[in-house]
């Protein structure tokens, strides 16, 4: 259970969804209207990065196969894929945080904030 | 009990069974399947599951705790065998009958036959279901010397799986070239080349008039040129054949399939078809089509489930479809059908390019191989009526997606 830091929140740009690697975890963000959304950025069907969709309003479209996916719940919109899992946002100091629970690849995280690397 | 009845379990009967949970159905919900597994993903059929990179478990849609927390009744290993619009009921083989309010078919499609002599040959597959995977996948790691009837999507699917599995494979094709109605002459010819290079004969401007065996086991293809090829397994993929019978004995409307509106709605009211059983007029196509893709089942699926629930949204997607053959992945938006003035975006020599179809200059289609983006924004242009000038699509230093913020003037 950890927050890990992740950028400063000027560096996202409104719209576009951006991903990054933290240990073997990849995590997509959104910023819409301001506000910042984090998920799973591979998607849950086959291996494509959801940070190299289209964000229409609150959703985000996966490249490969058009799987749309809901950055502030990570539910997937249709019958045929499963969900994404939807992290919490914390901006801190204009710096923004995510709570990765429960993600295998956040146990070998020795610090409690980390860096991520885009 | 009466509620929704959806015929058929896959991409379009479960979508529909969802989207009308999502606008708010309270209703019972039962979707009625004739396969014995939960619903499972097809495309991977032809492609990862035959290479063994995929496996059962992995193909199935949704678990039964997601159907379950959405009450959605799943009758699976059951055929609907008629439908009763006077009493409102579907009876099934095991001879229950199920009330409904509302009915949805959704019961796809099936491998179009070969008609030749020899065509009843051990050894000769299709490829529709699990069922069909699993047998093939068997016969796979016997076989030898394959014959693939058809360079459609599937043919050309299965015969790169075998050509990595290792297999002696020829490919037959009538038309004179690859994917000739859904794919620009450029793309045909890339993935000509692509199936050269895995050492899959494909045959051009052949037809397979004859099959001939041993011990009644496939054992030789004979060609309309004279040909005969020797082959232990044939796999024929010529098309499929709308699943409409059920529909069409009941007095619905059906010409290639149950004709629908834009909501997915027959004629008789409560009556709905979504997803490969389907006909409907299509926009972008201009004609009265039937389409078989996920995008399609599913998004026609959808409109249907929220028709049901009361709440009205017009079916008016762009179509789309994917093909994975090798490490190329085919991706179409639009129909390409009647363009007359093609441009190519990125590098063919590099295998990473689209092709921008135009139609009277208006942008009606692209192909990519191995470029997504462009995809998404093709679709989004298409949609949008918005159509760049085709030098602008196919200026790689152009950032594609600052086409779809093109001149007021050029929208359609
Ligand atoms: C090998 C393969 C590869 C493919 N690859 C791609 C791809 O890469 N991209 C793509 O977009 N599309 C692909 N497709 C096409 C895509 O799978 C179909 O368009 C899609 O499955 C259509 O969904 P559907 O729900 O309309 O029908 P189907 O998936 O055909 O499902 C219909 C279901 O209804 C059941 N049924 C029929 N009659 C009855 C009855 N009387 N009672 C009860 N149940 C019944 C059937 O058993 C079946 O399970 C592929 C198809 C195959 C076979
Ligand atoms: S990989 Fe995302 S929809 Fe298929």
């Amino acid at each position: 259970m950890t927050w890990k830091h992740i950028c400063a929140a000027t560096e996202l740009p409104e719209g576009e969804p951006v991903g990054f690697k933290i240990g073997d975890q990849r995590i997509a963000l959104y910023k819409i209207d301001d506000e910042i959304f984090a998920t799973d950025d591979v998607c849950s069907h086959a291996f494509a990065l959801l940070s190299t969709g289209f964000l229409e309003g609150h959703l985000v479209e996966c490249p490969l196969h058009g799987a749309m996916f809901d950055v502030r719940d990570g539910r997937c919109r249709s019958g045929a894929y499963k969900d994404v899992r939807a992290f919490k946002v914390e901006i801190r100091d204009r710096e923004v945080y995510v709570h990765l629970d429960g993600g295998p690849a956040s146990e070998d995280v020795r610090d409690n904030v980390t860096d991520a690397t885009p | 009990m009466s509620g929704l009845v959806v015929i058929g379990a896959s991409y379009a009967g479960v979508q529909v069974a969802l989207s009308a949970r999502d606008a708010g159905y309270a209703e019972p919900v039962t979707v009625v399947g004739e396969e014995k597994s939960l619903p499972y993903q097809r495309p991977p059929l032809s492609k990862d599951f035959l290479l063994n990179e995929v496996r059962e478990p992995q193909l199935i849609l949704r678990d039964d705790a997601f159907f379950k927390s959405n009450r959605i009744d799943l009758v699976l290993g059951q055929r609907a065998v008629e439908i009763d619009r006077q009493a409102k009921q579907v009876a099934l083989a095991g001879g229950a009958r199920l009330d409904f309010d509302s009915l949805v078919i959704a019961t796809g499609s099936r491998a179009r036959r070969i008609l030749v002599p020899g065509a009843e040959l051990d050894g000769i597959c299709y490829l529709r279901s699990l069922t069909d995977a699993c047998d093939l996948k068997g016969r796979l790691e016997q076989a030898n010397e394959i014959v693939v009837v058809g360079g459609g999507f599937i043919g050309l699917e299965v015969a790169a799986s075998a050509a990595k599995l290792g297999n002696k494979v020829t490919v037959i094709e009538a038309a004179s070239r690859l994917l000739e109605r859904a794919v620009s002459t450029i793309v045909s010819r890339f993935l000509l080349d692509a199936h050269a290079r895995a050492g899959v004969d494909v045959r051009l401007g052949e037809t397979v008039v004859a099959m001939t065996g041993h011990d009644g086991r496939i054992a030789e293809v004979v060609l309309g040129s004279g040909t005969r090829l020797r082959a232990d397994l044939v796999v024929v993929g010529i098309g499929v054949i709308a699943n409409d019978e059920l529909a069409s004995t009941a007095g619905l409307k059906c010409c290639n399939g149950i004709v629908v509106n834009e909501h997915g709605s027959t004629e008789v009211p409560g009556i709905y078809a979504a997803g490969d059983c389907a006909n409907h007029y299509n926009r972008f196509a201009d004609e009265w089509i039937r389409m078989e893709s996920v995008q399609h089942a599913q998004d026609q699926g959808r409109v249907a489930g929220l028709a049901i629930a009361g709440s009205h949204e017009r079916y008016d997607s762009v179509p789309r479809f994917w093909s994975d053959q090798y490490d190329l992945k085919l991706q179409i938006v639009g129909l390409s059908g009647r363009s007359d003035q093609v441009v190519t975006r990125g590098s063919v020599e590099d295998g990473r390019f689209s092709v921008f179809h135009y139609r009277q200059g208006r942008l009606v289609a692209a192909d990519s191989i191995n470029r997504p983006g462009d995809q998404m924004v093709a679709r989004r242009l298409i949609a949008a009526g918005i159509s760049p000038a085709p030098e602008q699509a196919g200026d790689c230093s152009l950032d594609i997606k600052s086409l779809l913020k093109a001149d007021e003037k050029t929208v359609a």
